[in-house]
């Protein structure tokens, strides 16, 4: 009898990029419901938004680079890309801004490197801080949160459609009514203005750790990030390392002078950690690749975050401390490299 | 009586593999008739081919001597039942790439006489360590493992180390395989007479045999063995069930917790690994003067109708053995010499069941993965890489073919297990491409060594020419030198000289 011949092993491998980056949107899926619950419909325009201009940057680019378009599209990086840089968007925005963002991410950051696997920067950080340069403004209207006892006004469903595709709102309604700054600003700027953290802390969109509504959302981003922990999509040495970079400062420089640092619960809480120590950070193509590499870059994010966050002029450092340590990444895994077993440590060889 | 798991060495990485044995371990072993043709190819082992002895049409006996090992490295070969050698040609094996070999190939008359041997029945501990190693090389003994080295070259590699531990290898990690678990239950007893053996021909006092936790049954019998004999320099030992822990190195790293350096043998490090068939095989041979004429092997997957373990004659074909063991399901579309992760693909069955023949595998093919895409470097590879290398950067550099930062990331530390083609979500076959990589440095190395050598040889004639031209130009000067200094006598002297010479030619 004949046989096919095939190449050892015969064992094909259970999972893919595709499953890898699906898992990574289920796990989204709770946080996106929080953030639409909390802070509107918005967050979803936003992310149809972003992610029709990221899948179609990514065929564009697929088809200039004469690969396959459907390999590209259906292994849903582009969407991840999308759904991330949604995170990272206020509700309300105007659709231009949100397609700015996801075209840079995917046809600039991730195919002019080479597409997926190649890119050096991480796409959504890339994009979102485009948006920071080029569009600072929207950035800074972030809706209140829908809380029971804060009765800030709330857009319908139509209206915030309608602002995302012109950019502007109905007649009766100002931005004054509708948006406040973030807690991460509130905390700046009242530092800045020489008031204390407890002074800070009392004004009502402050909750428990963070601000409120943005903690809540930030619960639903861990347990999401803890399923793909379990789920073996993630290392623990990157969310483990952000949080030891940006905690162990903090709550040195807490105990120190409780007064003029906000509490580490509150950096935990209060921006994107979460969000970045799970989700964003934890992008294998743009993150260190051995095991101590990836816990060194993490740390190294979290204390670029504290940094940024206690001396930067921004409120929050996540997308720039993400984009520093990529370009740390090659030196970082140069000199991170596991010791091959029968190998001296200085490198030569042994017997 | 159990053993317990030691705490052991650390091994990194490897995989948790669906173990696929229960089917093949239901019955014992079935021992497979005598086929009308064996098929006996002259290379069974590592290193130079065995020499046939014997000639067309001469009558052979079961355990004869048909082809002797030849050069440092080799092994004989010994028919397994009596007949005619109708002929020596070559004939498809289940090697790698696939060729035909030369083999000695004998119809059975069906009688299966056996040889008689003179020196039946000697007690090895009477023998000379240089004896015992001599008649273990006679026996035709390899690892039986897979890596059919020979056995006897092997302990004489070792003797020449300081060797303190003989650890025998009854691990059988790969999913599938059955064999030797099959061994341990029914011939523990062997397998520990072997073990005996190979401590008197190293003279050393420590043995440990080393299980995989997910074969009870063997750890039990292995146990009342050892009990019963009462042996306290051979102690069992149960190591976790992780693919690859029975990689000799691995193993190694796993019992002893000393890391065979790179590039070198257990034995650079004290120890001695032999499958726990090739010490039964000893036993055999030592004792029983039954040389390596037959060995179990396990068929199974989805491509058989009745995964079995079977004893089988050297040189019986697969397509025999598998006839007998129950025949092909319609799901027979790959065959596997070996195991599913490091096995051989054959494109026929009529290739013979060899010494290195543990498992023959036939499966459905397997379903269709998708397209082969980037890597994404999420590091899987190298969490799972029991040798610690980053295949993710190895697969960077065989890309790039740069073969200096392949060395420098420990490619040919690479034992091909294929634990980083099984975890990769892009479905990029890196062992295969490592493979690719490793045979192109050999090449090249090959061929700088070649170059070498060529360089060698024109530089060391240049250096002559040189001095032949340095030379003659000493005489020449010297000459005019002295020519120099006569005086118009004896240069008159020396020009009738020269004239009388050339007048005597003419």
């Amino acid at each position: 009898m004949e046989f096919a011949r095939r190449e050892a092993p015969y064992i094909r491998p259970q999972n893919s990029v595709s499953a890898l980056m699906l898992h990574v949107l289920v796990a989204l899926v709770p946080a996106a419901m929080a953030h639409v619950w909390f802070f509107g419909p918005g967050f979803i325009f936003n992310l149809l938004i972003a992610a029709i201009f990221a899948a179609a940057g990514e065929a564009l680019m697929l088809g200039f680079r004469n690969r396959k378009p459907e390999t590209g599209l259906t292994d849903f990086s582009a969407l991840v890309t999308a759904a991330l840089l949604a995170f990272a968007l206020p509700s309300l925005t105007p659709w231009w801004v949100t397609a700015t963002g996801a075209l840079f991410a995917v046809v600039i950051a991730k195919h002019l490197y080479g597409g997926l696997g190649f890119n050096i920067f991480n796409p959504a950080m890339a994009g979102y801080v485009v948006i920071l340069v080029a569009f600072p403004m929207h950035l800074n209207l972030w809706v209140a949160p829908r809380m029971g006892d804060l009765d800030y006004q709330q857009l319908s469903v139509l209206q915030t459609m309608a602002f995302t595709l012109t950019g502007s709102l109905p007649d009766a309604i100002n931005f004054d009514a509708l948006t406040r700054a973030t807690p991460l600003d509130v905390m700046k700027s009242g530092l800045n203005n020489a008031r204390t953290v407890a002074e800070i802390r009392a004004i009502p969109i402050m909750g428990d750790f963070g601000g409120r509504g943005w903690e809540w959302i930030g619960n639903f981003v861990a347990m999401g990030g803890f399923w793909l922990l379990v789920k073996k999509i993630i290392r623990w040495q990157i969310p483990v390392g952000v949080g030891l970079g940006l905690l162990v400062p903090a709550t040195i420089m807490y105990m120190v002078e409780p007064g003029s640092h906000a509490s580490p619960g509150f950096h935990l809480f209060g921006g994107a950690t979460i969000l970045c120590a799970f989700f964003i950070a934890t992008d294998p193509v743009s993150a260190a690749t051995s095991p101590k590499g990836r816990l060194i870059y993490g740390i190294g994010i979290g204390l670029l975050i504290y940094s940024i966050r206690l001396w930067g002029s921004y409120a929050d450092g996540v997308a720039f401390a993400v984009l520093l340590m990529n370009m740390a990444v090659p030196a970082i895994d140069r000199y991170t490299r596991p010791h091959i077993v029968g190998h001296n440590d200085n490198g030569s060889r042994h017997g | 009586m159990s053993a317990p798991t030691y705490d052991l060495g650390k091994l990194h990485g490897g995989l948790r593999l669906p173990g696929n044995k229960a089917e093949s371990t239901a019955q014992s072993i079935l021992d497979v008739p005598i086929p009308t043709q064996l098929i006996h190819p002259i290379t069974q082992h590592v290193g130079d081919p065995a020499q046939p002895v014997v000639s067309i049409g001469e009558r052979v006996l079961k355990g004869q001597l048909i082809a002797e090992s030849e050069g440092s490295l080799g092994a004989p070969v010994h028919a397994s039942s009596s007949g005619k050698v109708v002929a020596i040609e070559p004939w498809p094996v289940s090697r790698r790439n696939g060729e035909n070999a030369p083999c000695i190939i004998i119809e059975c008359d069906g009688q299966d006489e056996a040889v008689q041997r003179a020196d039946a029945a000697l007690d090895y501990t009477q023998l000379s360590h240089a004896d015992l190693l001599q008649k273990i090389l006679q026996g035709g003994i390899v690892g039986l493992g897979g890596a059919v080295f020979p056995t006897a070259q092997k302990l004489m590699q070792a003797r020449t180390c300081k060797i303190d531990h003989l650890l025998l290898n009854g691990v059988e990690c790969e999913s599938y395989i059955s064999c030797d678990d099959m061994l341990m239950r029914e011939r523990a007893e062997e397998i520990v007479s072997g073990a005996q053996i190979l401590m008197h021909a190293l003279e050393i006092d420590v043995c440990f045999i080393a299980v995989e936790s997910d074969k009870p049954e063997a750890l039990n019998r292995l146990g009342e063995v050892l009990a019963t004999i009462g042996d306290a320099r051979i102690v069992l030992k149960q190591v976790p069930t992780i693919y690859p822990s029975g990689g000799e190195d691995q193993l190694v790293q796993l019992v002893t917790n000393r890391e065979v350096p790179s590039g070198g043998l257990p034995s650079d490090v004290g120890c001695l690994v032999q499958n726990v068939g090739t010490s039964a095989a000893i036993h055999d041979w030592i004792v029983d003067n039954v040389p390596l004429i037959s060995r179990i092997t396990t068929i199974t997957g989805d491509g058989v109708n009745k995964p079995v373990n079977v004893r089988a004659r050297m040189g019986t074909t697969i397509a025999d053995i598998i006839e007998f063991a129950g025949g092909y399901s319609d799901n027979a579309e790959q065959l596997i010499v070996g195991g599913p992760m490091t096995g051989k693909s054959v494109t026929t069955d009529r290739v013979p069941l060899v010494k290195a023949t543990n498992c023959v595998l036939v499966m459905s093919e397997s379903p269709s993965v998708g397209p082969e895409m980037p890597c994404i470097r999420c590091g899987d590879c190298a969490a799972v890489c029991p040798v610690q290398l980053l295949p993710q950067q190895l697969f960077w550099y065989a890309c790039a073919d740069d073969e200096s930062k392949l060395r420098d990331f420990g490619l040919m530390d690479c034992i091909e297990c294929g634990c980083c083609d099984l975890v990769c979500p892009s479905h990029i076959p890196l062992t295969a491409d490592f493979r690719v990589a490793k045979g192109r440095i050999q090449e090249l190395a090959d061929e700088k060594a070649r170059a070498a050598r060529a360089r060698h040889r024109f530089e060391a004639r240049n250096d002559r020419l040189e001095r032949e031209r340095e030379d003659r130009a000493a005489e020449l000067t010297q000459q005019k030198e002295s020519a120099k200094q006569a005086g118009p006598a004896e240069i008159a002297e020396i020009l009738k000289r020269k004239k009388q010479q050339s007048e005597d030619q003419q």
